[in-house]
């Protein structure tokens, strides 16, 4: 007889909320009017968000391995991780919510005559709302779920509706669908790596769940070909979805097709999710097989880390250097996942935090330079941005500070406590690296900076759009966290801190 | 509130004020600017005059936590050799406010923006000087790059956007290696009961020889691209001809100095053994540059370069009495920082004025200055008898000093830097010779003399230089018992005469 299992839905509470506006958010799609429809998915995305976010609130200092039988377990870092995420959400729904980014209707062929009749009636399909909220929920179980089968059905959540995002470019269709595409095809492969890797994993220790694991190899009873190529294997799915080298070659193309507010939630977002559930597989699951990996892993952060800064650099496309400069910070959080000490855990969720919000900033500012085709990403073009509208660019620029670690940015901080926790397990050599690659990335950044103020004309036909209220809100809130967290940075790490463990 | 506290955020909040008064009115957003700075000032020499000279702990110290993860603290208090650091800034900044009245009017941006940049700036290099705690430090030593980045890319004139460039570049260079260091202190300190970022806790730690090296070069090579020691020189002369004059000046005059400074506050202080282990090597570089800078100063066809120039050679100076490790080296390289930082002003601002009335910095252009511009003219040849550091000018005592206290354990290298007086005696009297005397060529005829803001600019800071010459015990008295403490640290005494009876 089967017998039902028993739900902690209090704590299950964040995710199930976020699901059911995204339900609720597909019947409007289907049944409200054509004028009430953005402004209604807009709300219920905002306000299941909120709740949500209250909802976590409330169970902040709970935590539980048996929320959901042993699927999911419910700890400080999965409920820090699950905020950051609701708080990019929140972030980049407002940038979301300016629709002249989406195409009107994403199933009409680029340029067929249903797509101009779309763009001419105004009807604006809203189903990114509803999208967005789905990639969110599939993004809040990712970190915390502890065996195998959770693990890939919360990845799968979170990448099908991004794929489809990804897509829904209103200008430069087609090469938003090939970034579809192309995140799908190798999104797809990448899942079947993680699967093949868990299924091997299994057959080493007889059980999905990462405590199972960590007993085996515990035990050390499996045929330990199985758990390297399983752990190889689930790390290629991992390494894929948080953009490693050599599993990042989709990054910078995905990054600059899909419509830009899309981009900057997903930089956050699934970076942060991806993240947790790394930090969670390597410090649960294979802690006990450290030796086996870590190495490994320290190669793949050195590489990460130098690649990201020196291939940022000959980028044309300020898109496309940001999804490198993204890739470069994902050097700088693995040296963190490679640690493995409870600074190198507090560290990584500041980091997460700081990198995610000048992220959607940053992509919220992309948002706002265009000209008469659409945004203006080739980097030639922003040259005398900062003569045009100076507020612009020095919020872009402080983003770009951030980035690039100057002091007084959370940036900053972040790189700071990632690498103090780096000397102190140890891996020096891993400061070291951190440190040249951040030589080497600072010259980009600040090359553009140097553009945007310095250069000598201007280019007349790129103009700067007065932001949307809520693109506005976004953008303050992003720049202003950056600075804040960067002068007192006590507010977060001081919170870090207190949830950065992981419960068995 | 320390009153060192208050010195910091006097011209932080000058700067807010600056921002909130109109665009437009380019005259009381620089008579606001020049009115805080003087409060500055002012409060800097009451603070000066209540700092108790025989004293050897830190003074006027403040210390408030501020990011507890990690035990950092804003933390600041200081020693005689800030103390003198401090005031040579906050006298400074007044005087490039008013030498530089106009050369806020021909940049990218507006006045404001520059005065803006300029005050945050004194806020930092206050700051730099007073923090006790070496992430602060580390902080204000980066952040500080900014409104220099800023001052040099929308000022300057000529290759300014590079020049920045190649500025921050550098600089930023250094202080991440200075990062990774910092770190690893931090983190030594964690394993030996408790981390923190404490200068006086971190002087305490126990250190094997080879962290000790490895983490001494972190800091040095930050502290050496800072003041720029050769090899690592090469981004001061391009910054220096782009800059105004009044960001020049405070570029070399205050910001490199943190340079020096850092060297005996960190490096000597936290890495005794690697600092003796690695003296050879640093005073085989201090006596390359003090000959190259003097070298190169006698070739340079641009005014501006040559002043930089002649500031690597003063640098190589100044670490050469650092490492000499005696007392009367690094009393004198501290006295010299001081003296270097007046002298510096005094030849960048005449040289910036000459420049400005001539429309250009090419020493050729210039000629005969001395009959149309006396005034000018005779600031210029005194900044120049500075820094070739003429007796009864401050500059001299201090470079006595340092060859002095070099001499007792590195006879060589004094015997070499004395050669280095030689050739700065002919650099400057080349130059004093080619821009002053002679003919008056026909375009020069009209150039005016300095005018009343501009001699009561040059007053003050010539006024230094003469009076510290003559009677240079109230700074070294103040800069003794500093030297002292830092000698007794780092576990070094003078060497005994030997030639004795």
């Amino acid at each position: 007889m089967l017998t039902a299992p028993k739900l902690d839905y209090a704590l299950l509470a964040p995710i199930l909320i976020i699901l059911g506006a995204a339900l609720l958010g597909v019947i409007v799609e289907a049944f409200v009017k054509q004028a009430l429809r953005a402004r209604l998915q807009l709300v219920i995305a905002l306000a299941g968000i909120s709740i949500a976010f209250g909802q976590l609130y409330l169970v902040r200092n709970e935590g539980s391995s048996i929320a959901a039988v042993t699927s999911v377990s419910i700890d400080g870092s999965g409920i820090f991780i699950q905020g950051a995420i609701l708080l990019f959400a929140f972030l980049g729904i407002l940038i979301i919510a300016d629709q002249d980014h989406f195409a009107p209707q994403a199933s009409a062929l680029p340029g067929s005559s249903e797509e101009a009749s779309a763009l001419e009636s105004g009807k604006q399909q809203t189903e990114v709302f509803p999208l967005t909220l789905f990639a969110v929920s599939g993004a809040m179980l990712f970190p915390i779920a502890t065996d195998f089968i959770t693990l890939f059905v919360a990845l799968e959540v979170l990448s099908l509706p991004l794929y489809l995002m990804v897509g829904l470019s209103r200008r430069r269709r087609l090469l938003s669908q090939e970034a579809a595409l192309k995140y799908f095809l190798l999104g797809a492969y990448s899942s079947a790596f993680f699967l093949f890797g868990a299924a091997l994993l299994y057959g080493y220790s007889g059980s999905l769940s990462l405590n199972g694991l960590t007993d085996a190899i515990r035990g050390s009873g499996g045929n330990d070909v199985f758990l390297l190529l399983g752990a190889a294997f689930l790390s290629v799915g991992l390494l894929f979805k948080i953009g490693a080298v050599p599993f990042h070659s989709w990054t910078p193309d995905v990054y600059q097709g899909a419509p830009t507010p899309i981009t900057g939630f997903m930089a956050a977002a699934t970076k942060a999710a991806a993240f947790g559930a790394t930090l969670r597989i390597f410090y649960i699951g294979l802690d006990a097989a450290q030796v086996s990996w870590k190495p490994a892993i320290a190669v793949i952060a050195v590489i990460t880390m130098i690649f990201g800064s020196i291939a940022a650099i000959s980028q044309r496309d300020i898109k496309r250097m940001l999804a490198l400069s993204s890739i470069a910070h994902t050097g700088f959080v693995l040296i963190a996942v490679v640690s493995l000490n409870k600074s190198a855990l507090s560290a990584t969720l500041f980091y997460l935090v700081a990198y995610g919000l000048a992220t959607i900033g940053a992509f919220g500012i992309v948002t706002l330079v265009r000209d008469s085709a659409g945004e203006v990403t080739d980097i030639n073009r922003w040259v005398g941005l900062g003569k045009k509208s100076p507020l612009v660019a020095a919020v872009f620029s402080l983003f770009l500070l951030s980035f690039a670690g100057i002091p007084l940015t959370s940036g900053f901080v972040g790189k700071f406590a990632i690498f103090s926790a780096a000397y102190e397990s140890g891996n020096i050599y891993l400061v070291v690296a951190g440190v040249l690659s951040s030589a080497i990335a600072v010259f980009f950044y600040l090359r553009l900076i140097l553009m945007l103020f310095f250069a000598g004309e201007t280019n007349g036909s790129v103009s700067v759009v007065i932001p949307s209220v809520l693109t506005r809100i976004a953008i303050s809130i992003s720049a202003i966290a950056t600075v804040v967290l960067g002068l007192a940075p006590s507010l977060l790490l001081d919170v870090a801190q207190n949830f950065a463990y992981f419960l068995r | 509130m320390s009153i060192l506290t208050t010195l910091q955020l006097l011209p932080l909040f000058g700067a807010i004020v600056v921002a909130v008064l109109p665009v437009g009115n380019a005259k009381l957003i620089k008579q606001t600017a020049l009115g805080f700075s003087l409060l500055v000032t002012a409060v800097s020499l009451f603070m000066a005059f209540s700092f108790k000279t025989e004293e050897a702990a830190l003074q006027f110290t403040e210390t408030r936590s501020w990011i507890s993860a990690f035990n950092i603290n804003y933390s600041v208090g200081i020693d005689g050799m800030a103390l003198a650091l401090i005031l040579m800034t906050t006298i400074l900044v007044p005087i490039v406010f008013l030498a530089g009245w106009n050369e806020s009017e021909n940049g990218r941006w507006s006045v404001k923006v520059f005065y803006i940049l300029l005050l945050i700036l004194e806020t930092m290099m206050i700051g730099v000087f007073a923090a006790t705690d070496v992430f602060l430090f580390y902080v204000i030593f980066e952040a500080m790059l900014l409104p220099v980045y800023f001052l040099i890319g929308g000022y300057g004139v000529g290759e300014r956007a590079a020049a920045a460039m190649k500025f921050l570049l550098y600089s930023l260079f250094g202080g991440l290696l200075m990062l990774a260091a910092l770190i690893g202190l931090y983190v030594i300190s964690t394993n030996q009961g408790g981390g923190t970022f404490d200068i006086a806790k971190l002087s305490e730690l126990t250190i094997d020889s080879t962290t000790q090296n490895w983490l001494f070069l972190g800091f040095f090579i930050a502290f050496a691209i800072k003041a720029p020691l050769w090899p690592l020189h090469t981004w001061l002369p391009t910054a220096a001809k782009s800059a105004t004059a009044g960001t020049s000046t405070l570029l070399l005059g205050v910001l490199d100095k943190v340079g020096t400074y850092g060297m005996i506050r960190f490096c000597m202080n936290f890495f005794p053994e690697a600092t003796k282990t690695f003296t050879p090597a640093i005073i085989t570089l201090a006596v390359i540059s003090i000959l190259y800078g003097a070298f190169l100063a006698i070739g340079q066809k641009d005014i501006n370069s040559l002043i930089a120039f002649t500031s690597i050679s003063h640098f190589g100076f100044i670490t050469l009495g650092i490492f000499a490790l005696t007392s009367q080296g690094l009393t004198g390289a501290i006295f010299y920082m001081v003296n270097h930082g007046f002298s510096t002003a005094a030849l960048f601002l005449t040289a910036g004025w000459m420049a400005k009335r001539r429309g250009s910095s090419n020493i050729a252009d210039f000629g005969g200055l001395q009959r149309v511009t006396p005034v000018l003219a005779w600031s210029f040849f005194l900044a120049g008898m500075s820094a070739l550091a003429l007796p009864g000018l401050s500059s001299f005592i201090s470079e006595f000093l340092v060859l002095v206290g070099s001499f007792a354990k590195y006879p060589v290298a004094a015997i070499l830097g004395t050669t280095g007086i030689i050739l700065a005696s002919l650099y400057v009297l080349i130059v004093v010779q080619k821009s002053l005397h002679g003919e008056t060529p026909e375009s020069n005829k009209g150039i005016l003399d300095l005018n009343l803001r501009e001699k009561i600019a040059i007053a003050p800071v010539i006024a230094v230089l003469v009076v510290l010459g003559f009677y240079p015990k109230p700074v070294l008295s103040v800069i003794n018992t500093t030297t002292q403490t830092i000698m007794t640290h780092a576990g070094v005494s003078d060497p005994i005469a030997k030639v004795a009876k």
